[in-house]
């Protein structure tokens, strides 16, 4: 079964575990700096949302990648970038609509989210199930079955 | 390690910032943030400086564990000292710029002199620089902010600043990071506008590492997560309710300071408790509470998110209050609140809302209107003095106004920035101020919580709850439950909240973690992220160390063992109604147990032999 991360953001509190699990998991640091995902605070709505690749089917950024850096890994499909291709050109990251490849000044490459090779650090982080690593045919079945549920109490 | 070992040290007389390395001798005696920090200062300014001075210094210090994924691993603390007390200051907080802070590669930073123009300091990693606060000088916390992430085109900087209230010279002010989290008690903010010193601007992108036993580190994480996951209070009550969880439990029982601390329970309570929250308002549909939030790191997640009803009358008008912001925690609601007399829950939040963007205490604020609305009652204020305000207790309108008010240091609110102690002496009734050493006191009546009288009298900053919360083991039964009006064995029980206390704070970790863990989880942390032994027994050494060093200075200051007390309300006028009705706080019966336990002589002397075992 693959998988997919799915984020539910009514249940973010902007901790960050995520990220500095993510940060720790890839470059060996707490670091939300250096992290794939990305947690944003809405103040005055006061709304959390984290956000992170969606592993497009079909990628934007793997489809402007001039060398082929981008591939998919067969077991996740997660887009992962070959770091002894990538040439640090950035045009991946102009292509993706959602800004979730960026440049990495440290290391002259991009980065973004591999999945961690199928066992996200985030996922596992953080507290609240605001994100999970589920079913990635299956990711609106909360939603239906909460739906389902208030629907069966408007009939009892 | 954990620690960055380095040290950013700003010169603020001459414009200059220096790194030194971090005095990892000290770092081994007092481990971080606190502890570390009051080390710092203790050794650096004389204790009867100034504090509104250039001697005095400011200090912002990070713990070892601050910026790591441990739970609640956010926190910072500004330290020096006083103006509200004379004594030494530490106030603690979450938030997000602490974990900055270590991000750009500083453990601390020290502050010193007095710039001769307001300035904020620049931190980008290792770049840190002084600026022109000209344009942001005047402005509110949260206007300062704005403009400051405007300028420097960084929706990404963290930011920690002063109110128009320190500028005005509140006695009470706080520094105010990531909007609404503060190091809000004893005046540090005071302090740092004292020195023209309106921001500092945090961008730090190195990371923290030097975790001395990763993969350790990480299992000692993920199971202290696990304990706080597993826990009523720290897994559901607080980031169902926040604190404000305790607003129905502590007035049940009694135990509720209400109308300066004459009551000790409040009618109503419930209409601004954590429950309260909850329901949605009539006007709009909507609950006061919007969402939880966590601070850096933390996965308790107890902050308040809240709104003010917009047909609010504290709000009519002004659509800059209609958005969300931190909502009122218990301290805040209690002083605000039940103190005064005020249910309005709306009006309330409004007040916290203005504490927050401009920076004051709102447990010294709410207490000092308290005081002053006893005053008026007494007739020693009058509505000559407050410009025609009516003072009596449970005025929402007077309350919302005095905030207005003090948070620009203006008219009758320059009055209530003095702080309750000052205010009473000044119209002629001291016996009036519910204050320890001049701060003024939190939410639980030491008649009906015995030991909290003992530990708001031997607090090292004045009347606190964050510096030995016996309320956890009387009142919440934590770690084991004692009976919240006997006196015997509460010595033993304050003395190990307060060593516990100091070594959590200076770890870098939240005190609410303790409603869960014990010092055999947090050790293990420490001594994971950190070179050398950490043990659970070493752990509360350094505890005992830092308390007997802030001990130490506040004898330095000038202060004297018979300000270990409480005011007389406290101590003769027997509680009212409850399971403590007729019952005063049996102070005596504690404190030479207590001072005996310490290794302290009778008369609150630091003896030589504890000095010695101490190394102070």
């Amino acid at each position: 079964m693959q998988r997919a991360l799915h984020i539910d953001p009514g249940k973010c509190t902007g901790c960050l575990q995520c990220e500095m699990a993510c940060s720790y998991e890839n470059e060996g640091l707490f670091n939300p700096a250096k992290s794939r995902i990305k947690v944003f605070t809405f103040h005055h709505e006061g709304r959390f949302a984290p956000y992170t690749c969606t592993q497009c089917a079909d990628a934007w950024c793997q489809k402007a990648c001039p060398v082929d850096a981008i591939q998919i890994d067969r077991n996740t499909g997660a887009k992962v970038i070959v770091e002894a291709r990538c040439v640090g050109c950035k045009v991946c990251t102009i292509a993706c609509p959602f800004g979730t490849v960026n440049y990495n000044t440290a290391s002259g490459k991009v980065i973004k989210c591999d999945l961690c090779g199928g066992d996200p650090a985030c996922a596992k982080a953080c507290p609240t199930a605001a994100i999970t690593y589920i079913d990635a045919d299956w990711t609106g079945l909360d939603k239906m079955r909460a739906y389902a549920e208030q629907s069966l109490a408007g009939t009892a | 390690m954990a620690w960055t070992r380095k040290i950013l040290r700003v010169d603020l007389t001459n414009g200059t910032c220096t790194a030194e390395a971090l005095n990892m001798a000290w770092a081994n005696e007092y481990l971080g943030q606190r502890g570390l920090a009051t080390k710092y200062l203790s050794e650096e300014i004389d204790p009867k400086c100034d504090p509104l001075g250039p001697d005095n210094k400011l200090i912002m210090a990070t713990g070892p564990l601050t910026g790591t994924m441990a739970s609640t691993g956010g926190r910072y603390s500004v330290i020096t000292k006083s103006p509200l007390t004379g004594l030494v200051a530490c106030s603690n907080s979450g938030g997000f710029i602490g974990a900055e802070m270590k991000n750009a590669g500083w453990d601390m930073i020290i502050f010193e002199g007095k710039s001769p123009e307001p300035v904020y300091l620049y931190v980008e990693n290792d770049g840190a620089e002084l600026r022109s606060a000209a344009d942001i000088w005047g402005k509110t916390v949260w206007q300062a902010d704005e403009i400051l992430h405007k300028k420097h085109q960084d929706p990404q900087l963290r930011i920690a600043c002063v109110g128009r209230s320190a500028e005005a010279g509140c006695l009470y002010a706080a520094v105010v990071n990531d909007l609404h989290r503060a190091a809000g008690r004893s005046g540090v903010g005071t302090v740092m506008a004292s020195k023209n010193l309106k921001a500092v601007a945090v961008r730090g992108t190195l990371g923290v590492g030097n975790i001395a036993d990763p993969k350790g580190f990480m299992d000692a994480v993920n199971a202290g997560k696990q304990v706080l996951a597993d826990n009523a209070v720290t897994g559901q009550g607080l980031a169902t309710y926040g604190t404000q969880v305790l607003m129905n439990v502590i007035n049940g029982m009694a135990a509720m300071p209400t109308f300066n601390m004459k009551e000790v329970q409040f009618a109503g309570a419930e209409k601004i408790s954590g429950e309260a929250m909850h329901e949605p308002r009539p006007s709009d549909g909507k609950p006061n509470l919007t969402t939880n939030a966590g601070c850096f790191g933390c996965t308790i997640a107890c902050g308040r998110i809240s709104t003010v009803d917009r047909g609010h009358f504290s709000v009519q008008n002004k659509p800059e209050y209609w958005g969300n912001s931190g909502g009122l925690e218990y301290e805040a609601a209690w002083a605000l609140g039940s103190d005064t007399g005020i249910d309005d829950l709306d009006a309330l939040t409004y007040v916290n809302f203005l504490c927050n963007e401009d920076g004051m205490d709102p447990i010294s604020f709410g207490s000092t209107v308290a005081a002053a609305m006893e005053l008026f009652q007494a007739g020693a204020i009058t509505q000559e003095h407050t410009g025609g305000i009516d003072l009596a207790f449970g005025g929402a309108a007077a309350l919302v106004k005095l905030a207005e008010l003090t948070a620009k240091g203006e008219g009758f609110g320059r009055d209530i920035g003095l702080g309750s102690k000052r205010l009473c002496e000044k119209y002629g009734m001291p016996d009036l101020s519910m204050t320890v050493k001049g701060q003024e006191f939190p939410a639980y009546d030491p008649r009906a919580i015995q030991g909290m009288g003992l530990a708001y009298a031997t607090s090292n900053r004045g009347a606190c709850h964050l510096r030995g919360y016996t309320v956890a083991s009387e009142v919440l039964g934590i770690p084991v439950k004692t009976d919240p009006l006997v006196t015997e064995g509460k010595a033993g029980l304050v003395k190990a909240f307060q060593d516990a206390t100091a070594a959590v704070d200076s770890a870098g970790l939240c005190v609410f973690t303790t409603f869960a863990w014990s010092m055999e989880n947090i050790a293990p942390q420490v001594d994971a992220a950190c070179e050398g032994d950490w043990s659970v027994d070493r752990m509360l050494e350094v505890g005992e160390r830092i308390w007997n060093l802030e001990r130490d200075f506040n004898m330095r200051a000038g202060m004297t063992a018979d300000q270990d007390t409480l005011p007389k309300r406290l101590l003769k006028e027997a509680a009212n109604v409850g399971p403590a009705k007729g019952r005063v706080n049996d102070l005596d019966k504690m404190l030479p147990e207590y001072y005996a336990l310490r290794g302290w002589s009778a008369d609150g002397q630091i003896t030589p032999e504890t000095r010695a075992r101490f190394g102070i």
